[in-house]
């Protein structure tokens, strides 16, 4: 792969709990992108080589129904991607005081990676362990990896619902960062990005990737099955579904949590 | 102590398993809960019973490593297991027929727990617990019942021409049973109600419906292996790693077979000659 451009991947999300279907939109993205040119449908198209991909839970300040410590959400994502030897978790977004803005964690991850130094001394984080080869690599290439954000197709219709982001801040996230969204439907995703001028401006850096193996294992219905005292099985790893045994996450009490608040986006946005 | 007076019941899943994948597991894993919460059921065992290659199904890889692969995916469940009887018969054994084995294995496991005095106590227990007395754990004297499990697939395959003998779908429904797992439980309901058989059996025929949808099947997960796509988190660790150190699943892989009948329409079309 010589000559491609050196791609982080940066998933922010709940993972409350991560499950499968998490992990497959990494390893979706990056058959994707190095195989950029097929289903695309873009006018040009960048050759990436991914060479990282990161799991970024959301602080507990985010405010979300359901939402269990930030502890146990980075403790599950590091068990289930003890196999991975690329994707790892960071828990700087978690750990902040504050709930931070999509657009604030891609800034963190994409200073940090422009200085090579920074990340050789970050020893917070199962990253810096993973043995890829592609560690190696990124040192070799002249620019420094550039940061996009990895989604689902939700997530990119999460822009439209009023107060939750700030146009400028959409701007940047594709603008400046981009995209690679993970979808089923890509004609509404299509339809979705058409109908919005910004999304439209810059759909050259949202890239979509059509899942063909369908996998609806969200996290809302783990959560579900767990209160019933069903098998969540296959759904997730089982040192994970161990972990959350063990801690007796999971129940109907937890889904109470924060029942009733204002999600904190919606909060700073109106204030 | 209570007498747990549920059924215990055994499920049996056949299938292909070219590869086993996590969606197969799952079946399981459903099937049993949902059983479990009508109260009636205990499940105590699950029989994964990977086709022989003599089905001759395109794109079919050998049975040695289908069931190898299998192994590995249910190593870590404690209830789940493979049994390759199947895949080692010359010829392709109807599903009725591997069904009544395994009952008949059962039946015979079942006489082994207790000697040759199996049947006389379980008699003896019965008799004394229609008295009235409080009584020890029927169940474990009382042979299970074997179901067999399934998807929708298989249930709609009922209605393929020349695919099943019209009295081993009588008998899979009628004297064991059918433990569906569906998305689309409305479409099974109609299936089974459109179908005279079934309908008269539909006691016996247990829907399960999947709402956490889990479309993995064998063929994608194959199509992707061939296109050299990470198929990561949809099939159990180890089975991945056998699949990469064995270097199964190529485009050459897939055209085995490809030029042959499947093994039940040539044995049921030469029937009706």
């Amino acid at each position: 792969m010589v000559g491609r451009i050196p791609l982080v991947l940066l998933a922010c999300g709940s993972f409350n709990p991560i499950t499968h279907q998490h992990m497959r939109l990494f390893e979706l993205a990056r058959d994707h992108l190095h195989q950029t040119g097929c289903y695309c449908q873009l006018l040009y198209c960048r050759r990436y080589k991914v060479i990282e991909g990161i799991v970024s839970p959301v602080s507990d300040e985010y405010g979300k129904k359901g939402l269990v410590s930030a502890t146990h959400r980075v403790a599950m994502s590091r068990l289930a991607l003890e196999t991975s030897n690329w994707i790892g978790v960071d828990p700087w977004e978690s750990k902040q005081q504050h709930w931070s803005e999509t657009v604030e964690v891609l800034r963190h991850h994409y200073n940090r990676l422009l200085n090579p130094d920074h990340l050789k001394g970050s020893v917070q984080d199962t990253r810096v362990n993973k043995t890829g080869q592609d560690k190696q690599d990124m040192n070799s290439y002249p620019g420094s990896p550039q940061l996009k954000l990895l989604c689902g197709a939700d997530f990119l219709e999460t822009f439209k619902i009023p107060k939750l982001w700030r146009e400028e801040h959409i701007v940047e996230v594709v603008g400046k960062f981009g995209l690679v969204c993970v979808s089923r439907g890509l004609t509404d995703t299509h339809r979705f990005i058409h109908e919005s001028d910004t999304l439209t401006r810059h759909r050259h850096n949202i890239h979509l990737v059509r899942e063909w193996i369908q996998n609806e294992i969200s996290a809302t219905e783990i959560r579900r099955a767990l209160r019933r005292g069903q098998s969540v099985r296959y759904l997730l790893p089982d040192s994970v579904i161990e972990y959350i045994k063990q801690h007796d996450l999971y129940t109907a009490e937890s889904e109470l949590q924060n029942a009733g608040d204002i999600l904190q986006p919606l909060k700073t946005n109106t204030e | 102590m209570e007498a747990d007076t549920r059924t215990e019941v055994v499920l049996l899943a056949c299938g292909s398993f070219n590869p086993i994948t996590n969606m197969h597991m799952r079946l399981f894993e459903l099937a049993r809960d949902h059983l479990h919460e009508t109260g009636k059921y205990k499940v105590v065992k699950g029989i994964i019973s990977p086709v022989g290659d003599g089905y001759q199904k395109k794109g079919l890889i050998e049975a040695y490593h289908r069931v190898a692969m299998a192994v590995l995916a249910s190593e870590s469940s404690n209830w789940v297991k493979v049994d390759p009887w199947e895949s080692e018969q010359e010829e392709w054994v109807e599903t009725a027929k591997v069904v009544r084995h395994h009952h008949e294995e059962l039946l015979m496991s079942g006489q082994c727990k207790d000697e040759a005095d199996h049947v006389k106590k379980g008699k003896k227990r019965k008799l004394r617990a229609s008295e009235g007395g409080v009584s020890e754990k029927l169940l474990n004297t009382a042979v299970p019942e074997l179901k067999l499990l399934c998807g929708a697939d298989l249930l709609e395959s009922f209605g393929t021409p020349n695919l099943w003998k019209e009295e081993d779908i009588a008998e899979i429904v009628g004297k064991y049973g059918l433990v569906c797992v569906t998305r689309s439980g409305s479409d099974a309901q109609r299936f089974i109600y459109q179908s005279d058989l079934l309908w008269k059996h539909k006691k016996n025929i247990h829907l399960v419906n999947e709402w956490i949808t889990n479309d993995i099947s064998a063929t994608r997960i194959r199509r992707a292996l061939r296109r050299a796509q990470s198929v990561k988190y949809l099939l159990p660790e180890p089975v991945l790693d056998y699949i990469q150190s064995h270097n199964l699943y190529s485009p050459d892989s897939e055209e085995k077979n490809a030029d042959v009948i499947l093994a039940p329409l040539q044995k049921h079309a030469n029937l009706s000659k």
